[in-house]
């Protein structure tokens, strides 16, 4: 998927280029609102990061004027956490907001929401031998076959299928899976791949344990 | 606020108050045209009946002789059925008539002199009249006093005096309507623009463009330039807020990005327990430099409260969308069992408290759980019900879980900040509503928190 962040802070903005990067996501990054109506002029992205505080003018007024031809979706990046400041985000055509500073994994979930409510072209699949994983829809498709994943199967999953000949340990699974402001032990994530592992079992896939290792995903292709 | 007495009161009473002394000014002048004019009605009437009985007055071999026409008399019979007495003397002798009638002193010879006296008990009007009369050689000096009592007269007088008090009441109290009419008219204006100013939304900081009059436009002016300064100094607290927030929590981001790359890549366990740490320390500074803002943007709207119509099941729905990703982030299901409840309040206070109960909610259920909403209304309050499937609330008094920064004693190790409840208490009761702590009944049950309000 291509996202386009639009972002003055350039730390913040190489941090989060490289995390969406290391999901294999193309991300085109502008410092100001100048800067990204030359990127919307010059490609189609998928989903739009804006952040609402920019040197040349607030974000809100730029989708404002801008929402009557920007078909993508946006998620705004607002500093505030006050109610009134997200509600107008959203009455200026936001299809979501996030507070800073946020979690990959909220942000993904967001992402993934307003692009399965818009329903539009975006496409974030990936192959899994015979069959197709998609992240946005949640599903797991082998010919004729669909199988529905709830949000933690996919994102598991998801840690797999990015990687598929590499060896996830526990704790790797962990920080991942969970949010960092509980405690869970190991034995929640043996848990949760057992879980995993029976769902998707009917679509001959299989997680492969390798003792005091961790887990590998098996997609049974050659 | 100190109330000085009202203007229109006062103009009205002022005008008022006018009017009555010249209501009472000009009944006294006519009271007193009326006794003088009819004072002089019987002057007249005497003074000729004296004359008259003088006319009679002639001298007879040196004796003084007079006759007492009957004219005299039926000339005052005319104006009043006063009674009548008179006397005539001659050099100090009675000739005729009362010898008590004590006369005025004559004044100079054909002169008419009045006097008002008491004659047997009755008060009395005396005209005399002095003539000298040949009475042999030496010129004699001859009285003739008539008198009348004075019952009549008075009759006529107090009958135009009374007359006259009830015009002047009657007068008194049209000038005092009136004035109330005048004191109403010429406030007009001023109240106008009260009720223009007082109708309006507490944010809603627009100059005042009515037509004034000219008494008026220092005040309008002064007014307008008073809520321009207000609307700048409000924009510029808030934008200092949003641009604090800016500049505290972008940092905070960075790092917590780059924190999470960094766990990505890290190697062994210790480092990742390290890098989770800084995660959770950058997680709760965040977290409490929100809630302390939104506390002081919640203080600050509780002072002048909106009161919108508006629909809690909407509203509980709107916020439930806001929260579905975080909560599905850990399979807990957000369930919203709701109709219409129509509820007055701010929009943005009242979503402000479900979030935070909300987010509590999220946080403290265990994974692939449910939270429930429920709205359940009876004849003067909805109750909007939120109960989750954790821990719940313990065995200690829930009340001073909403007082600032206390914590449950079984919140274990989840970040927070002790301010959520804090503030949706605050939030309900500025709405004349309250929150209610429970544990829920229900098998598996957890923490229920009911927000209660008054239905509009």
């Amino acid at each position: 998927m291509r996202y386009l962040l639009v972002e003055d802070n350039l730390e913040l903005a190489e941090a989060v280029t490289k995390r969406l990067a290391l999901d294999g996501h193309a991300v085109d990054h502008a410092t100001n609102l100048a800067h990204a109506e030359d990127c919307l002029a010059a490609a189609s992205y998928d989903l739009i990061l804006l952040d609402v505080m920019l040197p040349d003018g607030d974000g809100r007024d730029f989708l404002a004027r801008s929402r009557a031809h920007l078909e993508t979706p946006v998620i705004m990046l607002t500093a505030r956490s006050q109610v009134s400041d997200r509600v107008s985000a959203l009455d200026q055509g936001a299809d979501d907001y996030i507070t800073k500073p946020f979690d990959f994994s909220e942000l993904e979930a967001r992402c993934r929401a307003v692009l399965r409510r818009r329903g539009g072209a975006a496409r974030n699949e990936i192959a899994l031998g015979p069959v197709t994983f998609d992240l946005l829809a949640g599903t797991l498709q082998r010919g004729d076959d669909t199988l529905e994943l709830r949000s933690r199967e996919i994102r598991l999953l998801e840690v797999f299928a990015r990687h598929p000949s590499q060896i996830m340990s526990k704790s790797h699974l962990m920080d991942r899976l969970f949010s960092y402001d509980t405690t869970v032990t190991e034995n929640a994530i043996e848990v949760y791949v057992g879980r995993l592992r029976r769902r998707i079992a009917p679509m001959g896939l299989r997680i492969e344990t390798l003792r005091g290792l961790g887990y590998r995903i098996e997609t049974g292709a050659p | 606020m100190i109330q000085s007495r009202s203007i229109g009161k006062r103009l009205t009473l002022l005008l008022a108050a006018v009017a009555a002394l010249l209501s009472v000014l000009s009944w006294a002048m006519v009271t007193a045209l009326a006794r003088e004019a009819s004072q002089r009605t019987q002057d007249n009437v005497l003074a000729a009946s004296a004359t008259t009985i003088a006319e009679t007055l002639r001298s007879e071999q040196g004796e003084v002789r007079l006759e007492l026409p009957y004219a005299a008399f039926a000339m005052l019979g005319a104006i009043s059925e006063d009674r009548v007495f008179y006397r005539v003397t001659a050099g100090g002798v009675t000739l005729t008539g009362y010898d008590e009638l004590t006369p005025p002193t004559p004044g100079s010879a054909g002169q008419v002199v009045f006097e008002t006296s008491v004659f047997r008990g009755a008060a009395i009007r005396m005209a005399s009249l002095g003539r000298a009369v040949l009475a042999g050689d030496e010129p004699v000096l001859v009285t003739v006093t008539v008198a009348q009592t004075r019952d009549g007269v008075s009759a006529v007088a107090d009958d135009l005096s009374s007359l006259a008090a009830m015009l002047s009441v009657a007068f008194f109290l049209l000038a005092a309507a009136l004035s109330a009419l005048v004191a109403y008219t010429s406030l007009k204006p001023l109240n106008e623009i009260a009720s223009a100013v007082s109708r309006r939304g507490p944010s809603d900081l627009r100059p005042v463009v009515r037509p004034a009059p000219t008494e008026l436009a220092p005040l309008l002016l002064a007014l307008n330039r008073l809520m321009d300064r207000l609307r700048q100094s409000i924009r510029r607290s808030e934008d200092f807020i949003a641009e604090a927030a800016h500049r505290i929590r972008t940092p905070l981001a960075t790092v917590r990005a780059q924190t999470e790359i960094a766990l990505r890549m890290a190697q062994t366990d210790t480092e990742r327990e390290h890098l989770r740490q800084i995660i959770r320390a950058v997680d709760e500074s965040s977290r409490s430099a929100g809630q302390l803002l939104d506390h002081a943007t919640v203080a600050y709207r509780i002072e002048d409260l909106a009161r919108d119509t508006l629909d809690l099941a909407t509203l509980a729905a709107r916020t439930v969308a806001a929260l579905e990703p975080t909560a599905s982030m850990r399979d807990i299901r957000l369930l919203l069992k709701a109709d219409t409840a129509w509820i007055a309040g701010d929009a943005v206070l009242l979503e402000n408290a479900l979030r935070n109960i909300l987010d509590n909610a999220i946080k403290y259920s265990p994974e692939d759980t449910s939270v429930t909403l429920q709205i359940t209304c009876d004849a003067t309050t909805a109750r909007l019900s939120v109960t989750d499937q954790g821990p719940g609330l313990g065995l200690a008094p829930f009340e001073p879980l909403t007082q600032r920064f206390q914590r449950g004693e079984n919140t274990a190790d989840i970040v927070g900040s002790g301010l959520g409840l804090t503030i949706a208490a605050e939030v309900l009761q500025a709405h004349g509503g309250r929150l209610e702590l429970s544990n829920a009944q229900l098998k598996g049950g957890g923490a229920c928190i009911t927000l209660v309000l008054p239905l509009a």
